[in-house]
C-alpha cells in the first residue's frame, strides 16, 4: 500500500460524503430513524423499566445502547446501498478502472461511513442527553461503547458491501438490510437478557449482537462485564465479513 | 378489474410476502422480548402475544396500503391507465377493482394471523362470532388504508412516491398503543400522541376481541374510525381519479 492507495481511498470517501450531504433524501432517513426508534422505545416503553427483575439503572440509557448499535450498523448498510447504486449506474466500473488496488474502494467507502457515523452519533447522543439520559460509566467506558458501535458499523458495512459487489444492483437492498435488521431485533432489545422468555431466549443467547449489546450496556452502567466477549465477537464478525467483502470485490472484478 | 387485481396479487409473491411475513416477525420478536411487560401492575392479560396480536392485523393493513397504491401507480407509469381511460369504465369500478385484491389479501392475512396467534398461545375471547367481526373490521380498515394508497398513486402517478409513504405509516404505527396499553404509558407526551392517533383505536378494537371478547366501546370506536377513514379516503381518491381522467 502506497500513497496512491490511500489517495484513491480518500477520493472515494470524499465523493461518498459529498453525494450524501448534497442529497437530503438520502442523508435524512439515516438520521431520523434512530431518533424515531429512540422516541418510540425510550419514550413509549419506559414502563417496562418498572418490570420486576429489570435491574438496569436507567431505561433511556438501556435503550440508547441499542439505538447506538442499531444506527451504526444501519449506517454501514446504507453505504452498501451506495455501492450497489454506483455499480448500477456504471460509476463503480469506472472507479475500478481508475484504481490499481481495488480494495482501496472498499476502504474509501468505509472511511466515508465512519465520518458519516460521527454526525449520527452526535445527534443521537445529544438528543438522549437532552431527554435526561444519565451515564454511569467513566470516560474509558464511554470510549468503549462507541468503539463497539464503530465495530458494528464496520461489520455491517463489509456484509452489505459483499452483497452489493455481488449483485451490483439496488434491487439487492432488502438482502443487505433485512438480515441486519433481523439480527438486531433477535437480541435483548426491550429487556435484559435474563428477562427474555420463550423461543427468543435461546436465539438471543447465540446471536452475536447480544454480546455487543450486553457489553455496551455494562459499560454504560460503569460495571463492565463480558467486554472481552463483546470485542471478540465484533472482531470475529469483521474478519468474516471482510473476507466476504473482498470475495465480492473479486467477483465484481471478474464481472468487469 | 377485480379479477385482474386478484390475479396480479397471486402472481407477484414479492408484493405479498413482505406484508404477510414482516408483521409476523415483529409479533414474534415483541411477544418474546416484551413478555415480561405482563408483570407490570394493571397489564390487561398475562399473555403478551394475546395483547400484541391486534397490532399485527393493523400493521399488515397499513403495509397493504402501499401494495394498492403501488399497483395503480405501476398502471399509470406503464400507460395501462391511459388505455383504460379510453374505455367507458366508470371511476368507481376502477377503484373497486383495485381494492378487491387488497380485501382478499386482508382476509387471508386475518385468517393466517389468527391461526398463527392461536397456535402460539394467544387467546381469542370473542369466539367464533368474533372472527366474523374481526374479518369485517379488517375489511373496512383495508379499504380505508387502501384508499390512501390510491390517492397517493393517482395524485403522483409514481410508485416511488407511494413507497415514500412508508416512513409516515411507520410513525403512525409506532406512536400508538401498539406495545403498551395507553394507561400504562408513563411519558405524558407519548400517551398524548397515542391518544390522538386513530391507529391506537383500530388496534384496541381488534385487541378487545382477543382479551375481553365483546367490548362495545372499543369496537364502536374501531369501526367508527375505520368507516370514517374508508369513506374519506375513497371519496378523495374518487375525486382525484376524476381529475386525472380528465387530463
Amino acid at each position: 500500500m502506497n500513497s496512491a492507495y490511500f489517495s484513491s481511498a480518500w477520493a472515494v470517501a470524499w465523493r461518498y460524503l459529498h453525494n450524501l450531504y448534497t442529497k437530503p433524501a438520502v442523508f435524512i432517513p439515516g438520521l431520523v430513524f434512530p431518533l424515531f426508534f429512540l422516541a418510540a422505545f425510550a419514550g413509549g416503553l419506559s414502563a417496562v423499566g418498572d418490570t420486576p427483575g429489570f435491574d438496569y439503572y436507567d431505561f433511556t440509557a438501556f435503550q440508547f445502547c441499542f439505538i447506538l448499535i442499531q444506527a451504526s450498523a444501519l449506517a454501514g448498510v446504507f453505504v452498501g446501498f451506495t455501492i450497489a447504486g454506483d455499480f448500477e449506474q456504471g460509476m463503480g466500473r469506472r472507479m475500478m478502472l481508475a484504481t490499481a488496488n481495488r480494495s482501496a474502494l472498499v476502504l474509501g467507502y468505509a472511511i466515508g461511513a465512519a465520518l458519516r457515523l460521527i454526525v449520527v452519533w452526535v445527534i443521537v447522543t445529544g438528543v438522549s442527553l437532552l431527554v435526561g439520559m444519565s451515564i454511569r460509566g467513566d470516560g474509558f467506558d464511554v470510549v468503549g461503547i462507541y468503539t463497539l458501535a464503530f465495530l458494528a458499523n464496520v461489520a455491517a458495512l463489509f456484509f452489505s458491501a459483499g452483497i452489493a459487489l455481488r449483485f451490483r444492483s439496488l434491487q439487492a437492498g432488502p438482502l443487505m438490510q433485512m438480515p441486519v435488521f433481523i439480527a438486531l431485533f433477535l437480541a435483548p432489545v426491550y429487556v435484559p437478557q435474563a428477562l427474555l422468555t420463550g423461543w427468543i431466549e435461546p436465539v438471543a443467547k447465540v446471536n452475536p449482537v447480544t454480546a455487543l449489546l450486553n457489553g455496551a450496556r455494562s459499560l454504560m452502567a460503569g460495571e463492565p462485564t463480558g467486554i472481552l466477549a463483546a470485542y471478540g465477537v465484533a472482531f470475529a464478525l469483521i474478519a468474516v465479513m471482510a473476507f466476504w467483502a473482498i470475495r465480492g470485490l473479486r467477483k465484481a472484478e471478474v464481472a468487469g | 378489474m377485480a379479477g385482474r387485481s386478484v390475479t396480479r396479487l397471486i402472481r407477484q409473491p414479492a408484493m405479498v410476502i413482505p406484508s404477510v411475513v414482516f408483521p409476523l416477525f415483529l409479533l414474534a420478536v415483541n411477544a418474546g422480548g416484551l413478555n415480561a411487560a405482563t408483570n407490570i401492575p394493571g397489564f390487561p392479560t398475562d399473555s403478551y402475544i394475546t395483547f400484541a396480536i391486534g397490532f399485527t392485523f393493523i400493521q399488515s393493513a397499513i403495509f397493504s396500503t402501499m401494495g394498492a397504491g403501488q399497483a395503480l401507480a405501476q398502471d399509470i407509469e406503464n400507460g395501462f391507465f391511459s388505455r383504460l381511460v379510453l374505455t367507458p369504465m366508470r371511476p368507481s369500478a376502477l377503484m373497486a377493482g383495485q381494492l378487491a385484491g387488497l380485501i382478499l389479501l386482508g382476509q387471508f392475512q386475518a385468517l393466517l394471523y389468527l391461526a398463527v396467534g392461536l397456535a402460539a398461545g394467544a387467546h381469542f375471547a370473542a369466539g367464533v362470532a368474533g372472527y366474523f367481526v374481526l374479518a369485517a373490521l379488517v375489511s373496512v380498515i383495508s379499504i380505508g388504508f387502501g384508499g390512501i394508497g390510491l390517492i397517493m398513486a393517482i395524485r403522483t402517478g409514481s410508485g416511488e412516491a407511494v413507497q415514500g409513504m412508508f416512513p409516515i405509516m411507520f410513525v403512525l404505527l409506532f406512536f400508538s398503543s401498539m406495545t403498551l396499553p395507553r394507561n400504562l404509558i408513563e411519558q405524558d407526551w407519548y400517551r398524548f400522541l397515542a391518544t390522538i392517533n386513530p391507529v391506537s383505536y383500530l388496534i384496541e378494537a381488534i385487541r378487545s376481541l382477543f382479551i375481553w371478547g365483546w367490548d362495545g366501546e372499543a369496537l364502536a370506536l374501531g369501526f367508527g374510525i375505520a368507516a370514517v377513514l374508508a369513506v374519506l379516503s375513497i371519496a378523495f381518491a374518487a375525486r382525484s381519479l376524476q381529475g386525472r381522467m380528465l387530463k
